[in-house]
């Protein structure tokens, strides 16, 4: 079988050349943070850490972390590198201020991110021959905007129809003969159910490859969606504080995901020490940015727990995979491919007028997230006429939508009827298998 | 002059009006009247009783969640064209009802209303100009 790469040189570099590429890029990248990051550079200051004493990839261990909070901080500029002049785009993730990512790029950053998503098409078999439907959502979300620009990169013919609208999905991907699906895995399920529904079967659609990330997903779902959808499913990852999706990628071994390591430099620590750990080794993935311009993120923690591993892989490429992330050292939750942080729902209640008092339930049906919270009214807020608890439940759900982006189904029940164990509440049940 | 009605949040769960009626029976307390409102995801138990500071007490320490709403309660006969003629009159001041719920007197040949509307005295006077005859605490309690 014929191998195709995106960018061979690069994807296919021995393990030596490589390492010298991560390291020139890193300590011309630290010298442009030092210089045009007065945020960053207090923290190597305070860590003791001049430029000049990064040689090379070896000795990335001395910079210190970066982490959600910082990016808190710094909000919305204190990490930007780069004249707002010089930027051409910002993508953002959801939620308050503080919780809000606003991510900035140069053309040269949306080019690389570009490219990495373009190697993601090109691994799942995409050719100029391809037609690549992009049903994540378009806008300040990056799925949209990365694999549109890596289908454009590949010359898929791409239909940018964003996600929603299942009728309308269904109804391009027959008429004009889409080979590419790209959206969150549950919407790929989604659409599978609904072309069973509508009596496709999988030889109907001309239908392929799927690209499918954003949000947790297991094996189980992976051979359901391949076996509705008829086509081979392939897992992808990002986040906006690195650039988007496209940070990684699966190959056709479909064992883990190959690291765009010459543009986002893989590490795995100890989360309670900071320790870098070997490969192999559980723990928590951190990236370095090793060129973006606009946004260079130095040992940025993910708070997702992973393993990496150099294992020769059967495509060819020699890039470090990183398994699927086996769960978070923080309490962000992924819903319907968008980040929840509890926090953000408690935000809402106290603005609302209602207690912090709430429980969030999320399970999987039929391979959707459900998300439900369940908020304990204050013995004021009762009242005998059910329109009107029908109606606070429905100005409370709106009031999450607003911050989440996402709908919640929201229950008012009595106070103190959250389940609370030793006193504390249990703020999150997550019903959902995903590991 | 309004009579006042214990209102129950009850959880969407198997049992709940069960264990409410239980607990106001083991307290000594008599219903009157109730009416449920329910909605896919909760019900709203309303009970007129005959001591009204014992349930509210009970159903308090119980841990429930209730409000205590006052309502206006009416006579009226127990005769055909009777809840018409009662409704009548507030539909021709203008009055909104939220609720009612009616129910029979053991003895005498008459029934009664429990309306809920956003303003008692408004609803009250009209009534009484109209010829009814308001059902009082002390009324309920006697029942």
């Amino acid at each position: 079988m014929e191998q195709r790469y995106y960018q061979k040189d690069i994807e296919t570099m021995s393990y030596e050349e490589m390492k010298k590429l991560q390291s020139e890029k890193l300590v011309k990248q630290v010298k442009h943070v030092y210089d045009n990051v007065p945020y960053y550079r207090n923290l190597m200051d305070e860590k003791g850490v001049k430029p000049e004493d990064i040689h090379g990839i070896d000795d990335l261990h001395l910079l210190p972390f970066l982490s959600k909070a910082d990016l808190r901080d710094a909000y919305p500029y204190g990490l930007l590198a780069k004249p707002l002049s010089e930027c051409v785009r910002i993508h953002s993730t959801s939620g308050t201020t503080g919780r809000r990512v606003v991510a900035f790029y140069t053309q040269k950053d949306v080019d690389l991110w570009e490219d990495c998503c373009a190697r993601a098409i090109t691994a799942a078999g995409g050719t100029n021959d391809d037609v690549c439907q992009v049903a994540y959502g378009y806008g300040l979300f990056t799925g949209g905007a990365g694999l549109h620009g890596g289908s454009h990169k590949v010359g898929c013919l791409t239909l940018p129809m964003s996600s929603g609208n299942t009728e309308r999905q269904i109804q391009f991907m027959s008429d004009l003969g889409a080979t590419i699906l790209c959206c969150t895995p549950s919407y790929a399920a989604y659409i599978g159910e609904t072309l069973k529904e509508q009596g496709y079967t999988p030889d109907d659609i001309p239908l392929k490859a799927g690209i499918f990330g954003a949000e947790p997903w297991t094996e189980e779902m992976r051979r359901q969606i391949e076996a509705t959808l008829g086509i081979k499913a392939y897992d992808i990852y990002g986040l906006t504080e690195t650039s988007g999706p496209g940070v990684a990628f699966e190959c056709s071994e479909q064992t883990g995901m190959h690291v765009n390591e010459d543009h986002f430099y893989a590490e795995i620590i100890d989360p309670d020490t900071g320790e870098v750990l070997p490969e192999g080794e559980k723990g928590e993935l951190v990236f370095t940015s090793l060129d973006k311009e606009a946004f260079p993120l130095l040992r940025y923690r993910t708070r997702d727990i992973c393993v990496l591993s150099r294992k020769k892989c059967s495509c060819g490429r020699t890039l470090v995979k990183m398994a699927k992330p086996m769960g978070r050292t923080d309490d962000m939750l992924i819903i319907r491919g968008v980040n929840v942080f509890p926090s953000q729902i408690e935000t809402v209640l106290l603005k609302e007028g209602y207690q912090p008092n709430y429980q969030i339930i999320v399970d999987r049906v039929n391979n959707n997230d459900t998300f439900e919270v369940n908020v304990e009214m204050n013995a004021d807020q009762f009242t005998d006429i059910a329109s009107e608890l029908l109606m606070m439940e429905k100005k409370l759900a709106g009031a999450m939508k607003t911050m989440l982006g996402i709908n919640p189904t929201v229950h008012l029940v009595p106070p103190k009827s959250v389940a609370r164990s030793e006193g504390k509440a249990v703020r999150v049940i997550d019903k959902r298998k995903l590991i | 002059m309004a009579i006042q009605q214990i209102t129950v949040f009850v959880e969407n769960k198997q049992g709940s009006v069960v264990a409410i009626t239980d607990t106001l029976a083991k307290h000594n307390v008599n219903l009157r009247a109730l009416s449920i409102a329910e909605t896919e995801d909760f019900g709203i138990l309303r009970l007129i009783v005959n001591d009204e500071a014992t349930a509210e007490k009970t159903l308090n320490d119980e841990g429930y969640l209730i409000k205590v709403t006052d309502v206006v309660g009416v006579k009226i006969g127990d005769a055909p064209g009777k809840l018409t003629e009662a409704l009548g009159v507030l539909a021709k001041e203008g009055i909104n009802v939220e609720y009612l719920y009616a129910f029979m007197a053991r003895t005498e040949k008459h029934a009664y209303l429990v309306i809920r509307v956003a303003d008692n005295t408004t609803a009250e006077k009209a009534l009484e100009n109209a010829g009814f005859h308001l059902v009082t605490k002390s009324d309920i309690e006697k029942l």
